[in-house]
């Protein structure tokens, strides 16, 4: 076992846990990306870096907790480190929900760089998913630096492909937020306006998605509408 | 250059054993040999060293001295380190460019040369500098390129040949 | 050259006769002449000058030796030719020229004195402590030419790493052996265990070389403690800054003396097996080791019983295949394994699990090159060298807008200043220092105001650079330092090898910023937007590529902000090198319509009457700077 400080409180995890587990354990919760308990850690990402000591942030997916460390995951460095890297996540890739939701929940409410609308922000989790889970094979990374992408040998369809969807499905970047067709600027901030997309046009709440920031926090289900919703219903 | 000779091509794998650790070694005789690594080596490659076909890929796309595609007769490359840039490499980047007719960093259309960048020859007392095949030119003025391209092209200057040093 | 002696080397004898016959060679009976072949010399056209030599030699029917030699890095006058008559003081010859060869070799043996640079009057070998005069009785000095000596360039130096460099033939094991080669790996072999070997490196103080100056003595004793193997040595001579080629010199000019290192190196930590990896843009750094090698084989100086003390060690060369990234060590072993140059996180560090999985020592070549001496001379000799907690000495490629290219070494805690203006000659063309660049691409600029202080880790850290491998950049007025901050992010946005987000896409977005205000199209927010990525990408990329990548961007912005805000806010670049800045014209009141421009014009801009008076059009014009530099009259002026 190995014995260490998190978040200012002494814990005990087993040895070769990273500090992403440790937090787990302890039902701290910490944002990724690039991160799946299926597929081994890959450590691209970087929004799950963590305290360590004073002033050095690591990846606490890919570090191992080690006898005696001190950890943070909330410090005013992380939380700083982890807005920025939503700016650009969010600039990389507008049109992803998950990236959108993440950048609302961290309160990100300015995007200073210009949309790229990438389809890829290189997380590896398609890559790991076809070697590891579905053992084909079949996609891999080709390139360096600027041109590094997620391609299949010789920019082919790659006869290992068995089309098994597993790739799609564990895309972070597949899944469109809210506003997806009509999105104005990169930054989404639905969760945080006043008017989630549905509201225009319905009176409740309509979309059948996980239920983002957006109706948590200003739609229709937050603590004031609540008490509305009450009196209406209670009066019809 | 589409098609590879297996004869040689044997020849040129059964130097090496089938160790992982030979992948870069064996790519790089390949791209000495044929001056690009052909689609058919790389799966040959593959399956030699039971390296999956993504990897190698992936391999043969990092690193810069490969090419997937067959390069120009003459390698031209323009040094851009700090030193050179400082003296004025940029300028006799774009200098070559014009020279050979190209926009950018390729091979020119008749295959004759591939102006390439590097980033650092080693011979940054001398800059700026470029190499052109084995033989390096430096102290360069943007007058001096056009020379130095005509020795190497097509029915140009005959010049002593250059000995010893390089690696064969 | 030593086909006719017997190689094995099994007692001290054996070394010695080796010793001998490399004496013979270095110093021989007859007049040696020596040409610098390195690979800058090689690009300078040393090869003509040797086939000159031979020529010359045939012809009148000499019996002089004719030898190469490596860099002894007085790369501004390349190609060097040396002339050494027995018992009289080695005279140089800077910039010769083929058709030059015949005077002077005509004139032996009293050389031509107004063609020469300098006499060297003997050299000093730190291995031995001992200086070996050339000169029969008198001092050696010659009228009207400086000795080394007196040389501002060459006088301060200290020559430990660099020991051989220019004196010996690179590829004699021999002449290697007469200078006191192997002789260290013998003591350390029979006359010491691998814990003093170790304990003389610790007390040292030698710290990597490499760039980051970790403590070497504390690496070999993790690696010795380590718990696991084979255990392996890894000596990285990927040398990727532009700018820096100390290593190049010394591969090419002394390859047993990394050899030797290594051996020792393994002795001490407990490995039996070594890689060199060499960048592939050095082939005749790459022949030069290959070589050396074969030729330490042969003698017994490498392989399964080496000198017959039952300590076995093999070495092997891997080329690098063009990326940066790959100095970086775990992607360099990455690279070995056969895989892409992705490094990893550490821990574990590579003295713990490093090539195969196994501890792995790495080294830098002058590092590895250092070792030898420490064991002859010993740790507490070479730690009253240097200062504070930088012992030694350190090789530096001096280069840029000096009037001395060169590559040198001293001591560590000479300062910046004397460095750029005493050893380099100062700044020429009658300019001024604006900065010297150090670290490559993972370190800074230090303005010339701060030139005074001492060169050594933790002074140049402070200053918002680092050591780094030694490359020293000299930049003059006419260097934009926007335009160095663009040219840093270029390269790193190439070379990064894209694995994790905040490298890969910070460096781009930091470039995108920096050209667009090169351009003169940036923001009054884009400096803060600019340092909010520059804390991200260093506190949050996953190798020391990333977390250095900032640098270049952060230390000009610490200096040179008003450079940065002139261009934002007047659209401006004040050093006149920003192409959408600069406007290339040509004074009607000096031009003479000699012409000299027009041909060389890549845009065709330049229009006007032969004899009478040229101008550009501006339409036209690309702005090449190929004007500029073909008028001899002045005429071009850039605004």
């Amino acid at each position: 076992m190995v014995r260490l400080t998190l978040n200012g409180s002494p814990v005990e995890v087993e040895d070769g846990s990273t500090l992403l587990d440790a937090a787990r354990l302890y039902g701290i919760p910490i944002p990724t990306l690039c991160h799946d308990d299926g597929l081994t850690p890959y450590g691209a990402c970087r929004l799950c870096v963590v305290e360590v000591g004073v002033g050095k942030l690591v990846a606490s997916c890919s570090t191992r907790a080690a006898e005696g460390m001190v950890v943070r995951t909330n410090s005013q460095w992380v939380d700083r480190a982890r807005r920025l890297l939503l700016e650009l996540y969010v600039a990389t890739s507008p049109q992803s929900k998950r990236i959108q939701d993440l950048a609302s929940a961290m309160g990100v409410r300015e995007c200073r760089y210009e949309a790229q609308h990438e389809d890829c922000i290189q997380c590896g989790l398609c890559v790991r998913i076809c070697n590891e889970q579905m053992m084909a094979g079949a996609i891999g990374f080709a390139g360096r630096g600027k041109s590094r992408h997620v391609s299949r040998p010789f920019e082919q369809t790659s006869e290992l492909c068995r089309q098994c969807g597993a790739c799609l499905y564990v895309c972070p970047v597949c899944e469109l937020r809210c506003q997806a067709g009509t999105a104005e600027t990169a930054l989404c901030n639905g969760c945080l306006n006043f008017a989630p997309a549905c509201f225009k046009t319905y009176d409740d709440a309509m979309c059948f998605l996980e239920p983002c920031h957006a109706c948590e926090l200003a739609g229709p289900f937050r603590a004031d509408a609540r008490t509305s919703l009450r009196a209406a219903t209670t009066a019809r | 250059m589409l098609h590879v000779e297996s004869a040689t091509m044997d020849e040129t794998l059964a130097q090496f054993d089938d160790r992982r650790a030979n992948l870069i070694p064996i790519l790089q005789e390949v791209q000495a040999t044929y001056s690009y690594l052909p689609e058919d080596v790389l799966r040959r490659v593959s399956r030699k060293l039971k390296v999956p076909l993504p990897q190698v890929y992936q391999v043969a796309t990092f690193y810069r001295c490969f090419s997937l595609k067959p390069r120009g007769k003459h390698v031209v490359q323009v040094c851009l380190g700090t030193a050179c840039h400082v003296r004025g490499g940029t300028r006799i980047l774009e200098r070559v460019e014009t020279e050979t007719g190209l926009t950018d960093v390729g091979t020119t259309a008749d295959l004759e040369f591939v102006v390439e960048t590097v980033r650092c020859l080693g011979c940054c007392g001398l800059a700026p500098v470029m190499r052109v095949d084995r033989d390096v030119f430096a102290s360069l003025e943007q007058s001096k390129v056009k020379s130095v391209l005509n020795r190497y092209r097509a029915g140009g200057l005959k010049r002593p040949a250059r000995k010893g040093g390089s690696r064969g | 050259m030593a086909d006719h002696i017997i190689p094995h080397i099994t007692d001290l004898e054996a070394l010695e006769r080796y010793a001998i016959h490399g004496r013979a060679s270095l110093y021989p009976e007859r007049t040696k002449i020596m040409v610098g072949m390195a690979t800058c010399g090689r690009a300078a056209g040393a090869e003509e000058v040797l086939e000159a030599v031979r020529e010359s030699i045939e012809e009148r029917h000499l019996d002089y030796a004719v030898a190469e030699t490596g860099c002894i890095g007085w790369c501004s006058q390349e190609p060097l030719l040396d002339v050494w008559v027995p018992g009289r003081p080695r005279v140089t010859y800077g910039r010769v020229k083929p058709k030059q060869v015949r005077e002077i070799i005509g004139s032996l043996p009293i050389p031509r004195t107004d063609l020469a640079l300098a006499v060297m009057t003997g050299d000093d070998n730190p291995v031995t402590g001992r200086y070996h005069s050339y000169c029969n009785g008198d001092d050696g000095r010659v009228d009207g030419v400086p000795s080394y000596s007196d040389l501002p360039l060459f006088r301060r130096q200290l020559r430990i790493v660099m020991r051989n460099c220019g004196i010996v033939d690179p590829s004699s094991l021999e002449e290697y052996a007469a200078r006191g080669g192997y002789r260290s790996l013998w003591h350390a072999l029979f006359s010491r265990t691998p814990v003093e070997v170790l304990a003389e490196v610790l007390t040292s103080g030698l710290r990597g070389r490499g760039g980051a100056g970790f403590p070497t003595g504390r690496k070999w004793q993790a690696v010795r403690d380590a718990a696991g193997g084979p255990k392996y040595l890894i000596c990285n001579a990927d040398e990727g800054d532009p700018g820096a080629y100390m290593d190049r010199g010394v591969l090419e000019g002394d390859p047993h003396s990394v050899i030797e290192g290594m051996i020792i190196g393994g002795y001490a930590m407990g490995a039996h097996e070594g890689v060199i990896y060499v960048r592939e843009e050095y082939p005749l750094a790459v022949a030069r080791m290959s070589e050396a090698i074969l030729q330490a084989e042969r003698a017994d100086l490498l392989g399964k019983n080496i000198l017959d003390s039952g300590f076995s060690f093999h070495v092997s060369i891997a080329k690098g295949a063009g990326a940066f990234v790959c100095g970086e060590e775990t992607a360099l072993i990455a690279s070995i394994e056969g895989r892409v140059g992705e490094p990893r996180p550490r821990p574990p560090y590579p003295s713990e699990k490093g090539l195969w999985g196994k501890p792995t020592c790495i080294n830098n070549v002058e590092t590895w090159a250092t070792v030898p001496v420490i064991v002859s001379r010993g740790g507490e000799w070479f730690s009253h060298i240097g200062i504070g907690k930088s012992k030694g000495t350190k090789v530096f490629s001096l280069v840029g807008n000096v009037a001395n290219t060169a590559l040198i070494e001293v001591p560590m805690g000479t300062t910046l200043g004397d460095i750029v203006n005493e050893i380099g000659g100062g700044i020429p063309a009658g300019r001024i220092c604006k900065a010297v660049q150090t670290g490559g691409p993972s370190g800074g600029c230090i303005p010339a105001e701060k030139l005074d202080i001492p060169v050594d880790y933790e002074s140049l850290a402070q200053a918002g650079s680092i050591m780094g491998s030694g490359g020293m950049i000299v930049m003059d007025d006419r260097t934009c330092m926007v335009d160095i901050a663009k040219y840093f992010l270029g390269f790193l946005e190439d070379e990064s090898c894209g694995k994790c987000f905040s490298c890969r896409v910070g460096t781009q977005r930091m470039k995108e910023i920096v050209t667009r205000i090169a351009a003169g199209k940036g923001r009054e927010d884009d400096l803060r937007l600019l340092e909010d990525l520059a804390w991200l990408v260093q506190e949050t990329s996953l190798c020391g590529l990333g977390n250095s990548a900032p640098n270049p961007v952060l230390s000009t912005l610490r200096y040179f902000r008003d450079e940065y805000l002139a261009h934002i806010r007047d659209h401006r670049c004040p050093a006149k090198v920003c192409k959408e800045l600069i406007t290339y014209s040509i004074d009607p009141a000096v031009c003479n319509g000699c012409g000299a421009c027009v041909s060389l014009c890549s845009g065709k801009a330049i229009l006007g009457e032969k004899k009478k008076l040229y101008r550009i059009e501006q339409a036209q014009c690309t702005k090449c700077g190929a004007c500029l530099e073909s008028c001899k009259f002045d005429a071009v002026l850039v605004n």
